[in-house]
């Protein structure tokens, strides 16, 4: 999978209140999930967004509750990939059962600078910062993994009986 | 190989004689939770595997917690669509107003849990019930939905953190100082993906309310569980409860860790967890003079019984100090109604306390206590990131419930030994 975007960047510790707070969490809508994306951290996200821009982010991303609303509020509002140093795990696990794409690089979470263009492979587990030419290598996804996101997501692996 | 507690349960469940740390397995659940806020996103999920019923209508459970008794138009319908659905499927275990409590605190409460089980829900806390020796984990609703598909769910083996306990704790200081004592000193990301395990001679002088709030908060450092050694004090709880017949898992002698970590508990003095992480651990030395709006006592943290006799011992013959809003809430009906009868209540409201039905309500910033701009809170809660009370320009301090008692009396973040002069 082949990911092309330009760069949203923020800090260490992102939690899930930041980036959909609860008070929207008495609705499951997608749309309006993403309306409300990292209001609390950043409210110029909403209306600066692309749809295919790429997330940068340090250390234990997505920290906090279970609320896949939030990988879905990411998901939703146009984020193609999100590159962090580290994500917290329950963010982890609901981001690829929800296929987002996400993947673990910390010195292309510190090498890459807000508004790049950035290009990531992530079966070769190469990316690449096409403003500065930098290249950053990661691990690609264990294939169990990349069979639950080549099926679109956990359950409709289950659903195909890949699961079982 | 040697294994750790939680990857011999991990074993066990896959199916598998041994597993080690990396390792990918698809595993059998025992208990798979929803609330009312991930469970509607897990029902529309569940959909897509096109089959009528759940795995096992015992094994799937949902509790209406969050912002139940419901606190607007929307919440009520994301509580119509579980109790639609619970009632289709014919699930045994859903929890709605009138028997809800706080799920964490509800679960092992009505026998639900026992050792050795393999638990998952989407909720974060989940992790709570290593506490009766279980391996219990939060997950997201998609986890939930495959969970009450198929009674499995996938896990990466983790690696463990041991923690040995020695000692006991002091008088006024609680399993809620232990664990914001550790968070601040591994850091909330310090046990990432991992276990953390608990042992140690120090287990004997922790009750199981002591235990189940140390779980509780192992997510706040990042770990995938906490889980405790059982000894006689995990199984009378167990049998009291009426759970299922435990199965005791023990780490091998020879089995390996990331990390030990000695806490002497004769050490820990009251913690209090400063904005807006829960790693910003201080003790009174470094506190200073900080003047509180609000004083929330209750969460799955800190609503049991035994925290509410403590917020009590503190409260009783005392006034709350003026403008400062106290708000106790009993975790489950039968901690209310235990509170009741104790006369606990009484002293609440006669110092000036509101006493509410469970809920999760302020703890996550629902309703029933939201903080306006500029407030400062103290909560027996779990979490303080910005904006999680209310206004992101208010302040959450995360403290035990003596604490919390103590501070509300004062209308500054007090010291409960200073207050009560021990
Ligand atoms: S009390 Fe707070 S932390 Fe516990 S389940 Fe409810 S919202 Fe989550």
């Amino acid at each position: 999978m082949k990911y092309t975007g330009n760069i949203i960047k923020y800090g260490d510790n992102v939690d899930t209140d930041v980036i959909i707070p609860a008070r929207y969490l008495n609705t499951s809508d997608h749309a309006e999930l993403a309306s409300h994306c990292m209001e609390d951290l950043d409210k110029t996200f909403v209306s600066r967004v692309q749809q295919g821009d790429i997330i940068t982010a340090g250390w234990n991303f997505g920290c906090g509750s279970s609320r896949e609303h939030a990988p879905i509020a990411i998901k939703a509002s146009g984020i193609s990939l999100v590159i962090a140093k580290s994500f917290a795990r329950i963010f982890y696990r609901n981001a690829i059962n929800i296929g987002l794409a996400i993947v673990e690089c910390p010195e292309a979470a510190d090498g890459i600078s807000e508004g790049d263009k950035v290009e990531a492979d992530l079966d070769s587990g190469m990316i690449r910062d096409l403003t500065t030419g930098k290249e950053y290598r990661t691990a690609p996804f264990p294939e169990f993994v990349q069979r639950i996101i080549e099926n679109g997501g956990l359950m409709e692996a289950v659903a195909k009986g890949i699961i079982k | 190989m040697a294994m750790t507690m939680t990857q011999k349960i991990l074993a066990a469940h896959a199916g598998l004689g041994s597993v080690k740390a990396g390792d990918l397995i698809l595993a059998g659940l025992d208990l798979v939770l929803g609330n009312d806020i991930t469970s509607p996103v897990a029902i529309r999920e569940f959909a897509k595997f096109g089959k009528d019923s759940v795995f096992d209508k015992n094994k799937v459970t949902m509790v209406m917690d969050h912002f139940v008794p419901n606190k607007d138009i929307k919440a009520a319908e994301q509580c119509r669509m579980c109790r639609d659905f619970c009632d289709d499927k014919d699930i045994t275990h859903f929890f709605d107003v009138g028997e809800m409590g706080i799920e964490h605190a509800l679960l092992p409460e009505k026998g639900l849990v026992t050792a050795g089980d393999l638990v998952i829900g989407a909720d974060s806390h989940t992790c709570t019930y290593g506490a009766l020796g279980a391996f219990s984990t939060g997950v997201g609703s998609t986890d939930m939905a495959c969970g009450m598909a198929i009674g499995k769910a996938w896990f990466k083996v983790p690696s463990a953190m041991k923690i040995v306990l020695t000692g006991r704790l002091g008088r006024y200081v609680s399993g809620k100082d232990v664990i914001l004592h550790i968070i601040g000193k591994i850091g909330v990301d310090g046990a990432l993906y991992k276990s953390m395990e608990f042992t140690g001679e120090g287990l004997s002088s922790l009750s199981m309310a002591d235990r189940l709030c140390i779980a509780n908060m192992a997510v706040e450092a990042g770990a995938k569980n906490g889980i405790f050694e059982v000894d006689d004090i995990t199984l009378s709880y167990i049998r009291e409860h009426g759970a299922a017949q435990p199965v005791i898992y023990s780490a091998d002698p020879d089995a390996v860790y990331d990390e030990v970590i000695n806490i002497d508990l004769s050490e820990i003095e009251p913690t209090v967890a400063f904005p807006h992480l829960p790693g910003n651990a201080r003790t009174f030395s470094e506190i200073g003079d900080i003047k509180i709006d609000q004083v929330v006592i209750g969460s799955c943290t800190n609503g049991r019984l035994e925290d509410l006799r403590i917020a009590a011992e503190i409260l009783k013959g005392r006034k709350i100090a003026k403008n400062v809003r106290t708000i106790i809430i009993p975790a489950t009906q039968r901690i209310y109604l235990e509170a009741m009868e104790e006369g606990l209540l009484r002293i609440f409201i006669e110092a000036g306390a509101v006493v509410s039905t469970p809920t999760c309500g302020p703890c996550l910033g629902g309703y029933m206590g939201i903080l306006a701009a500029g407030e400062k809170a103290v909560a027996t809660t779990n979490r303080n990131f910005v904006g999680r009370m209310g206004h992101v320009d208010s302040e959450v301090y995360l403290a035990s419930p003596a604490t919390a008692a103590a501070s509300a009396v004062t209308g500054r973040i007090s010291d409960p030994r200073e207050v009560i002069g021990v």
